[in-house]
């Protein structure tokens, strides 16, 4: 994107200081597309920390006994009940689509096409992997347990529409991070990213650091599920 | 340009698995506090240092945090910290609600 030379600019806390007093650019070396993506992906922050202070406030502020997830999401497997077992599941398949994620950012930016989008595939497959586990858990949910986001048989009333809203909102940015995995990987297959063929959308020739971008908002998927993790399930 | 971006954004692949082996080996941790049913104090502060541990491997490294310049890093990082000062408004406020509930129900209104 930009001609300059990282390596003769100051670093650390004099670089800050260097790049922030200059004219243009202030985010030297980082594309447009990908401080884009940082500064979406911080008010993204922002709109999950609203959910998770609500559900600290509410929890904090009822009287009534605050169901205990371990015991509701507890999954029966040969008769026996284990705590939390789906959830610890659904976190590795992220955590792993994670990875792959990771490497694909790095074999595009090595052009290595193929390892490049088959790894896309991959994170994809294991995102979409982690909905519908998503999907079985709510099922499960609705139709066996009769959690209702007004009500439920476990102890204070406002657990449901927590439940619901925290993990549908963080659900609805893995399916949509899963489509563009899958849009991702064939476009990689075909070789757009070598070929700088325009895209669908923008019509802005395509580049491998594209995929970081990607990237960056498939990593922020897995580590807004750390959070809810944390905060939701454990606590 | 080729030459400086294959310097700053491409890294050896170990540095990567030993960052998704890290992420497993924590969520392992934070799951096992559940398991072994610890509670209270002990419960709540290796929740936060296993869930702060994961969230940092993964904005350092995954998200290449580590290796770009200050200027963005700060950009993103300290606006994130003001959210805690919300945290501790919010605190405050269900403490409140939860007296006057508590209060109500006690006195009847």
């Amino acid at each position: 994107m930009s001609e300059i030379d990282l390596s003769k600019l100051p670093k650390g806390g004099k670089g800050f200081t260097h790049d922030f007093a200059t004219d243009q650019t202030i985010f030297k070396g980082v594309p447009w597309g990908k401080a884009m993506m940082w500064i979406f992906l911080l008010s993204d922050t922002f709109i999950f920390s609203c959910f998770l202070i609500s559900l600290m406030t509410a929890r904090a502020s009822t009287t009534a006994e605050w169901p205990y997830a371990s015991e509701v999401f507890g999954l029966e497997v040969f008769g026996a009940n284990v705590p939390l077992l789906l959830i610890a599941i659904m976190t590795f398949v992220l955590i792993t689509s994670s990875g792959t994620m990771a490497l694909a950012v790095k074999y595009g930016y090595e052009k290595n096409r193929k390892m490049c989008a088959l790894l896309i595939l991959a994170t994809a497959i294991g995102g979409l992997t982690f909905v519908g586990m998503q999907a079985f858990e709510w099922t499960k949910l609705i139709f066996h347990e009769g959690i209702r986001p007004w009500s439920n048989p476990f102890g204070a009333a406002q657990f449901g529409s927590f439940f619901f809203m925290i993990t549908g909102f963080h659900g609805t940015h893995v399916s949509i991070g899963v489509i563009f995995l899958f849009i991702f990987a064939r476009k990689t297959f075909r070789g757009d990213f070598d070929a700088g063929r325009r895209g669908y959308f923008t019509s802005m020739k395509s580049d491998y650091r594209a995929i970081e971008i990607l990237g960056l908002y498939w990593h922020f998927v897995d580590l807004v599920w750390v959070f809810i993790f944390a905060f939701f399930y454990l606590w | 340009m080729e030459q400086n971006n294959k310097k700053t954004t491409t890294h050896n692949i170990g540095i990567y698995l030993w960052i998704w082996g890290l992420l497993f080996v924590f969520s392992t941790f934070s799951y096992m506090v559940d398991w072994f049913d610890l509670q209270g104090l002990l419960r709540w502060s290796l929740i936060i240092f296993f869930m702060l541990i994961k969230a940092g491997l993964i904005m350092a490294i995954f998200m290449h945090l580590y290796w770009e310049r200050w200027a963005i890093v700060n950009v993103l990082l300290w606006p994130m910290t003001a959210i805690l000062v919300f945290v501790a408004i919010m605190t405050a406020e269900s403490q409140y609600t939860f007296f006057t509930r508590a209060l109500f129900f006690v006195m009847g209104g």
